[in-house]
C-alpha cells in the first residue's frame, strides 16, 4: 500500500462516515452527498485493489500476511456495495446512518491493511 | 408483564430503525470475525487450535445472530436470544480468561480482552442486542403472518 493513498482514502472514508451518521441521525433519507461519498470511498478501494495487485511489482511488497490483507480488502468492497443496495432498497434515515458505519468500518479496515502491508506481521 | 407488545399491534413485517443499525453492525462484525477466522485457520491453525477454532464457532454464531435479527419469528427470536447470549457469555468468559490466563490465549481471537482488538464492539453489540430484542419480542399472537408456521 502507497501510505499517502491511504491517508487520502481514510480523509474520504472517515468524514464521509461521520458525514452520514450525522446526517442520518438528523433524519435525512440517502441523498446524492451520502450515496456520492460512499461510492466515491467504493472506488478509491477498487483502484487499492489494483495499486496493492500492481505494488509488489513495483519494488512494494506487503511485508505481513497476504491472506490476511487480501481478506480485509475483499471485506471492505463489499461493504459500501452491501449498504448502497441497501440504501436504495430502503430510504430512510437509518439506511444514511447504515452507509455511515460502513465506511467508517472501511476506514478501520484500511488502517489494518496499512499495518499488515507496512508493519511486520499483525 | 411487559407492555411494548401492547404497543404492537400489527407486528411489523420489517425491522424498523434502530434493529436495522443493529442487523447491520451485526452483518459488519459477522463479516469481519469470518474473515479473520478463515484467515487464522487457513494460515496458521496449528498454532493455537483452541483460539482459532473458537473464533471460528463465534464468527458462526455471529452470522446467524445476524440472520435471527433480520428474520422476525417466533423461531428466529428465539434463536436471536440465544446466539446474543452465547456471545455475551463467551466475550465475558474468554475477555476475562484472557486476562487471567494470557498463555491460553496468546493469539488473537475476536473475544479476546473483551473485544478490545474489535473496538470492545463485540462487548457492546450483544447488550444493546438484548435491549433491542426485549423491547421488540415475538410472540405467537404478535408475529408476522407469514404463511407458515413460526415454531414448533
Amino acid at each position: 500500500m502507497i501510505d499517502w493513498f491511504t491517508w487520502l482514502q481514510l480523509a474520504v472514508a472517515v468524514p464521509g462516515g461521520l458525514l452520514c451518521i450525522i446526517v442520518g441521525l438528523v433524519g435525512r433519507k440517502p441523498t446524492d452527498l451520502t450515496m456520492g461519498a460512499t461510492a466515491l470511498v467504493e472506488v478509491l478501494l477498487i483502484v487499492q485493489l489494483a495499486a496493492a495487485v500492481i505494488a509488489p511489482l513495483a519494488g512494494n511488497a506487503a511485508t505481513g500476511s497476504l491472506l490476511e490483507f487480501y481478506t480485509y480488502l475483499v471485506s471492505a468492497i463489499l461493504l459500501p456495495v452491501a449498504a448502497g443496495f441497501w440504501a436504495l432498497v430502503e430510504r430512510s434515515r437509518w439506511s444514511t446512518v447504515i452507509l455511515g458505519v460502513t465506511c467508517l468500518s472501511v476506514a478501520v479496515m484500511l488502517y489494518r491493511m496499512n499495518q499488515i502491508w507496512n508493519v511486520q506481521g499483525s | 408483564m411487559n407492555d411494548s407488545e401492547v404497543h404492537e399491534p400489527a407486528a411489523k413485517p420489517r425491522v424498523s430503525g434502530i434493529g436495522r443499525l443493529l442487523i447491520a453492525v451485526y452483518g459488519v462484525l459477522a463479516l469481519a470475525a469470518t474473515g479473520r477466522s478463515f484467515v487464522q485457520i487457513a494460515s496458521e491453525f496449528t498454532d493455537a487450535p483452541l483460539a482459532y477454532s473458537l473464533s471460528a464457532l463465534a464468527a458462526v454464531v455471529y452470522i446467524i445472530a445476524t440472520i435471527a435479527l433480520i428474520k422476525r419469528s417466533v423461531l428466529w427470536y428465539k434463536i436471536a436470544w440465544i446466539t446474543i447470549s452465547f456471545e455475551l457469555l463467551g466475550v465475558l468468559v474468554v475477555g476475562t480468561l484472557s486476562l487471567l490466563e494470557p498463555a491460553l490465549f496468546q493469539h488473537k481471537t475476536v473475544w479476546s480482552v473483551f473485544g478490545q482488538g474489535y473496538g470492545f464492539v463485540p462487548l457492546v453489540l450483544p447488550l444493546l442486542g438484548m435491549w433491542w430484542l426485549s423491547r421488540h419480542p415475538i410472540s405467537a399472537a404478535v408475529a408476522p403472518r407469514t404463511g407458515r408456521k413460526g415454531s414448533e
